[in-house]
């Protein structure tokens, strides 16, 4: 077992930072089993989206799924959240070569992108409510809608927090084995908020859109 | 280990005197079906319970002689035993097919039992009564009679009669133990289901059976009681005859019951109705529908069916039904208006 | 860190409790405040059959009965029974698989705090205007139907609660995994071990369901939502379906230990290993799996449609197989071994027909045809009372009897803890058989009264005279306590002589780092296969070395107040939004800055090095 605090060079860092302490073996597993236990809660929120989708008031002639959304719109954030997935792998893979300055170059550019992504969500929901009066209160359909999505989105922000943190803390002090696990389960979380959104794209906007 | 075993004993005495004192009142027990659902039910009920009672035995046997036979007297080790691959899969296969016995019965029955084809075929003859629940109350309406009453339920023994269950306020569940299981009435969507009302049996019970709400719905939970007369069919001809023919509220006959119901059409009106026909959808029902009320049993439902009872409940619903809606809706009465209150409302009869 | 060794103040005592991360020290955290709200929720328990002991009764108001009996099940479900199950998986689990700790020492800590702030926050109802009054299960119309904050309470504090368990459970899974002693496969994992493995991976899946389901219901009844509001499309049975979704793997989440317990316990006072250990293991895994496949028998009613109810009458009956191959196993554990009464094994071997009992009523209401007769019945109540006093309550009693020693060094009373086990058992069986027939006879359950004349007086009578005879007996079990806490007469490592698992080869209680060397693991029974060949402890794994230990903390209790103090933010918001707002922005304040605080202050724990091992004649003793 490797000691936390030592000082690592190119040659002596392990192949699999990320597991080369107990302490990190345990974060990573208990990262993967807490984000089980994530799919269970977003996929609560899909089953009720369906059960709830375009439920309005009845006669009240309000906005439906197909009436709002707007492909290009979702397309592009879908577009920016894909590669800012692919950006964190970067970032992991100059991790395990211990490319400090790559691996925050790449997280750097995961958070503008995530931030992109967040960006475009706020001006999403803006658009909603005052063009359609598509509100979290105004029918049940609302409240499915934005809970999923804005779960997700609060996945987003929190992710970019995340990570934005370990990059300042860690700035000065490079690559260590106690720090490489942290960089390595927020990459973990950043992909799972990947996977949800392409759930969220297909189950909420491309079956919205056909009806 | 003695007085282990005669507490035991005991003990089985004491329950099987319980059991002795018998399956509880014809008018409400499950025990004592009156009713084609409640007697499938009920048979469900014999064959799991003879299955279980063989697996209790069996268990029982083994356990007492556990225990009579391997207490600890000495110091010594026994024996590290694994397991028993051929023990484990008797007791595997036993109960696997045991289950199978009771499960073949139980899917037929739920089934049958789900089983409203009747209902929904055009120009259907069989009798369908829309039950909705409010807090406290229920409401029934017959609509291919055309009337409604509320918290007595009448209906004709020897057919089946199908129900369609709402609820126009929380989630109730309407059950008649002696006749059949319950169904939940939602908030949400329209649950149908049927029963079937045993002649014979009704006799036995007074043709009044009980019925309850058996979900929790607020304070008065426990209060929410309804009757059903389960009278045969030519009666049941003549009480719907009957109720078609009031057209208009009834006129009060003594001289103390047309005062009632001169505070009645200011006070109570807005909310209860008096005529049996639907003319309003049910949703707009505020309150129980009284045409009949002076044929019922119980005063709101629970309470005995006299003068006396009648005032206590005006004066002071929620002292008997907390929660209910009635309270505050009214002004308050003196004693001669609940004389004449109690008067027009137990003269509210439509069979002569 | 030889000074745990040294006498302490007060102060210093109770500022070690609230910094602890050690999971002994946790367990007992949670022994303490589940064994509070268990004589709470009994308290509440009294108050229900007082009130139902004689029809048309007024001891308590309608609208107080169902607060009480909301709370009674709210908290023995969630702050009674979880809790206690923890403190032993906290005690025993880690010990019995050879770690020095958990996995996540802070977390485990977090867990705890965010348990016990939720579960006072729940309570807080009864001072602050009422306590919820929907049922514990709270069904949606009926909750956003309920006037005054009650429900809210109950909202908040179960999320709170919530996601302590699941830190727990994910906790207990890595623990596992990942820190077991050399030698220590999984098949050679104790029962009680294999139990808890089992039910945190249930705690995973079923607690996010209801955390969504209190989700929405929080965002309905405080900030406007329409999940459950009917006329805007909105959806009551959704609650139903998450709410079971969780609640029944709840049930199994509580079983499966008590299961684990026992299977110790017929184990060590039989002095036989567990007859059929792999189909033990097997069965709990399968009672896993099907636990999440059996949700919808609690909605047969609901009108779900016959092909729905047929699909979920199976899956449940189902269940019942691998329950059944446990209770013969436990027999013939017994069978042929040399059976010792202690207060631990009576509790035990009254287990067997209670809970066969409430297992044979279980498949009774599988059965969904005969289910609308008995759903929402008396006789579900006794069911489910057969299920959880006969497993759950007989384990954790028989659990506080047999880990006392363990946990505290000094044995429990055997001659009082035998009086105690037979007033509960009397009264148990008293005061829930008879409920069976009340339901035949027509009792719907969660009535405030009952009429006269309807033929259900007698016996209610009998089952409140049997809620005494428990009362009697948990109140003997409290003089019990006390007098051997006074007393504190030290014991040996193995006190019952009998012990089997690793917990027994330590001394009792054990250093605060468990093991001074890593055990090596033979075989199950790993220390009685060492007894076996004469030896008094565990052949060592590894040489005398330095021990990393984890640092306390104040953390976990930080994130945990904020939370408490955001959740009276968010409840009265809307009334008093000029202090509830800043009060929720204060409390998620706390929450966020101690995450933070604890994100970013690096914690690299401290080593306790040989020269004090060598020093400390406790741990394993080559």
């Amino acid at each position: 077992m490797m000691q936390i605090e030592e000082k690592f060079t190119f040659e002596t860092w392990p192949a699999s930072p990320e597991k080369a302490t107990l302490e990190a073996k345990n974060k990573f597993l208990g990262f993967w089993l807490f984000l089980g236990g994530e799919t269970v809660l977003f996929a609560s929120l899909f089953a009720t989206y369906l059960a709830l989708k375009n439920r309005v008031p009845e006669n009240s002639h309000m906005a439906l799924a197909k009436d709002i959304f707007e492909l290009p719109l979702t397309f592009v954030a879908t577009m920016l959240l894909l590669t800012s997935s692919l950006t964190s792998v970067y970032a992991i893979y100059h991790m395990k070569n211990f490319a400090f300055k790559k691996m925050y170059l790449w997280f750097g550019i995961t958070i503008l992108l995530g931030a992109g992504f967040l960006g475009l969500e706020v001006y999403e929901f803006n658009h909603y409510v005052h063009k359609f009066h598509h509100t979290f209160t105004s029918s049940a359909f609302g409240s499915a809608f934005y809970t999923l999505v804005g779960f997700h989105g609060g996945h987003v922000a929190f992710g970019l927090l995340w990570i934005l943190t370990l990059m300042i803390r860690n700035a000065k002090r490079g690559l260590n084995l106690y720090n490489a696990p942290k960089f390595y389960v927020a990459s973990l979380y950043w992909h799972f908020i990947d996977v949800v959104w392409v759930f969220i794209f297909t189950v909420v906007y491309l079956m919205g859109m056909v009806g | 280990m003695k007085w282990l075993a005669k507490w035991r004993l005991v003990y089985l005495i004491a329950v099987l005197a319980l059991f002795l004192t018998g399956c509880g009142e014809p008018y409400l027990s499950t025990l004592k079906p009156a009713g084609e659902a409640a007697k499938m039910e009920y048979d469900l009920m014999k064959l799991s319970t003879l299955i279980m009672v063989g697996v209790i035995l069996v268990v029982t046997i083994i356990f007492v002689i556990v225990l009579v036979r391997f207490r600890r007297k000495d110091d010594r080790i026994p024996k590290q035993v694994e397991g028993s691959h051929a023990l484990e899969i008797i007791w595997t296969v036993i109960p696997i097919l045991l289950l199978i016995i009771l499960a073949i019965p139980t899917i037929m029955t739920t089934f049958k039992l789900a089983d409203v084809s009747a209902m929904d075929k055009k120009g259907t003859k069989a009798l369908v009564v829309n039950v909705r629940s409010h807090l406290y109350w229920w409401d029934f309406e017959y609509p291919g009679l055309g009337i409604v009453t509320s918290q007595e339920l009448v209906v004709p023994t020897n057919e089946k009669v199908y129900f369609n269950l709402k609820s126009l306020d929380v989630k109730h569940s309407f059950w008649i133990p002696a006749i059949g299981g319950k169904m939940d009435t939602n908030p949400d969507n329209i649950n149908k289901f049927w029963l079937e009302f045993d002649n014979k049996k009704a006799n036995e019970a007074g043709n009044l059976f009980y019925g309850k709400c058996a979900e929790l719905c607020g304070p008065s939970h426990g209060l929410m009681d309804f009757k059903v007369k389960a009278i045969s069919r030519d009666k049941f001809n003549a009480w719907v005859a009957d109720m078609k023919k009031v057209k208009k509220a009834q006129l009060a006959v003594s001289a103390s019951a047309q005062e009632g119901q001169a505070i009645f059409s200011k006070s109570c009106i807005g909310c209860h109705a008096v005529t049996p026909m639907n003319t309003t959808p049910m949703t707009a029902h505020l309150a129980p529908n009284l045409s009949n009320f002076g044929e019922r049993s119980r005063v709101a439902g629970i309470l005995p069916h006299t003068k006396e009872a009648i005032k206590d409940w005006i004066r002071n619903p929620e002292k008997y039904k907390p929660g209910n809606h009635m309270t505050g809706k009214y002004p308050k009465m003196s004693e001669d208006q609940l004389n004449a209150l109690a008067d027009y409302l137990m003269g509210l009869k439509v069979q002569q | 860190m030889s000074t745990n060794t040294q006498r302490k103040g007060f102060g210093s005592t109770l500022w070690g409790f609230l910094t602890t991360v050690d999971h002994k020290k946790i367990a007992i955290l949670y022994l303490i405040a589940g064994g509070f709200f268990f004589l709470v929720g009994g308290i509440e328990a009294m108050f229900i059959r007082i009130q139902l002991s004689e029809p048309n009764n007024h001891f308590v108001s309608a609208a107080e009965y169902n607060q009480i009996m909301t709370m009674h099940g709210t908290t023995m479900i969630f702050l009674a029974a979880m809790p206690l199950v923890f403190a032993f998986m906290n005690a025993v689990m880690p010990l019995q698989i050879g770690a020095r700790d958990v996995a996540f020492p802070f977390l485990n800590a977090l867990g705890f705090w965010l348990f016990l702030f939720g579960g006072l926050f729940l309570n807080c109802s009864w001072f602050l205007g009422g306590a919820p009054d929907a049922g514990w299960t709270n069904y949606a119309s009926l909750a956003m139907n309920s006037k005054g904050h009650g429900v809210d309470f109950y909202v908040l504090g179960l999320q709170i609660t919530g996601i302590g368990t699941l830190i727990g459970g994910i906790n207990f899974l890595v623990t596992i995994i990942n820190m077991r002693a050399p030698g220590m496969t999984y098949m050679r994992m104790p029962l009680f071990t294999w139990t808890t493995f089992v039910t945190s991976g249930m705690i995973l899946f079923a607690f996010p369901p209801l955390t969504v389901g209190l989700v929405f219901m929080m965002f309905d009844r405080l900030f406007g939502a329409k999940f459950y509001e009917v006329a805007f499309g909105g959806n009551t049975v959704i609650w139903e379906h998450l709410f079971w979704v969780f609640g029944h793997p709840e049930v199994y989440i509580l079983i499966l230990p008590a299961f684990g317990i026992f299977s110790e316990v017929f184990a060590m006072f039989s002095r036989k290993r567990l007859f059929g250990y792999s189909s033990m293991v097997f069965a709990t895994v399968l009672i896993g799996f099907l636990g999440f496949m059996v949700w919808a028998h609690h909605m047969f009613t609901t009108g779900l449609g016959p092909v729905a109810n047929s699909i979920f009458a199976i899956a449940t009956m189902a269940i019942g197989v691998p329950t059944g191959i446990k209770i013969f196993n436990w027999l013939f554990t017994m069978w042929g071994g040399s059976v010792k009464f202690t207060t631990p094994m009576h509790y035990a071997v009254a287990f067997i027909p209670s809970f066969v009992a409430g297992g044979v009523t279980g498949i009774m209401l599988a059965s969904a045809a005969a289910d609308y007769q008995y759903h929402d019945t008396y006789f579900v109540v006794a069911h489910f009372h057969y299920v959880i006093v006969g497993g759950v309550v007989f384990a954790l009693l028989a659990g506080t009897h047999l880990y006392w020693p363990k946990m505290f060094g000094t044995m429990l009373n055997e001659v009082l803890g035998k009086i105690t086990f037979w007033f509960f058992l009397i009264g148990f069986h008293l005061t829930f058989f008879v409920q069976h027939l009340l339901g035949l006879w027509g009792m719907p359950r969660r009535v405030f009264t009952y009429l006269p004349g309807q033929g259900l007086d007698t016996a209610n009578f009998v089952s409140t005279i049997g809620a005494f005879l428990m009362a009697t007996g948990v109140t003997i079990m409290l003089v019990n306590i006390v007098m051997t806490t006074v007393k504190n007469e030290k014991v040996s490592h193995d006190p019952w002589g009998d012990g089997r698992t690793l917990e027994w080869s330590i001394s009792s209680p054990p250093p605060f780092y468990n093991f001074k060397q890593l055990p090596l693991v033979r075989g199950l029974d790993a220390y009685w296969l060492e007894k076996m060949e004469g030896k008094d402890g565990m052949i060592p794994a590894e040489p005398i070395g330095d021990i990393h230990m984890p640092n306390s903390s104040f953390i976990p209790f930080m994130i945990s107040l904020g939370l408490f103090i955001a959740a009276f933010g968010a409840m009265y918001h809307a009334e008093h939004s000029n202090w509830a707002f800043p009060l929720m922005f204060i409390g998620l304040l706390i929450t966020f800055g101690s995450m933070f605080l604890r994100s970013v202050k690096d914690d690299h724990g401290f080593h306790i090095h040989k020269e004090e091992l060598m020093n400390d004649n406790k741990g394993v003793e080559v």
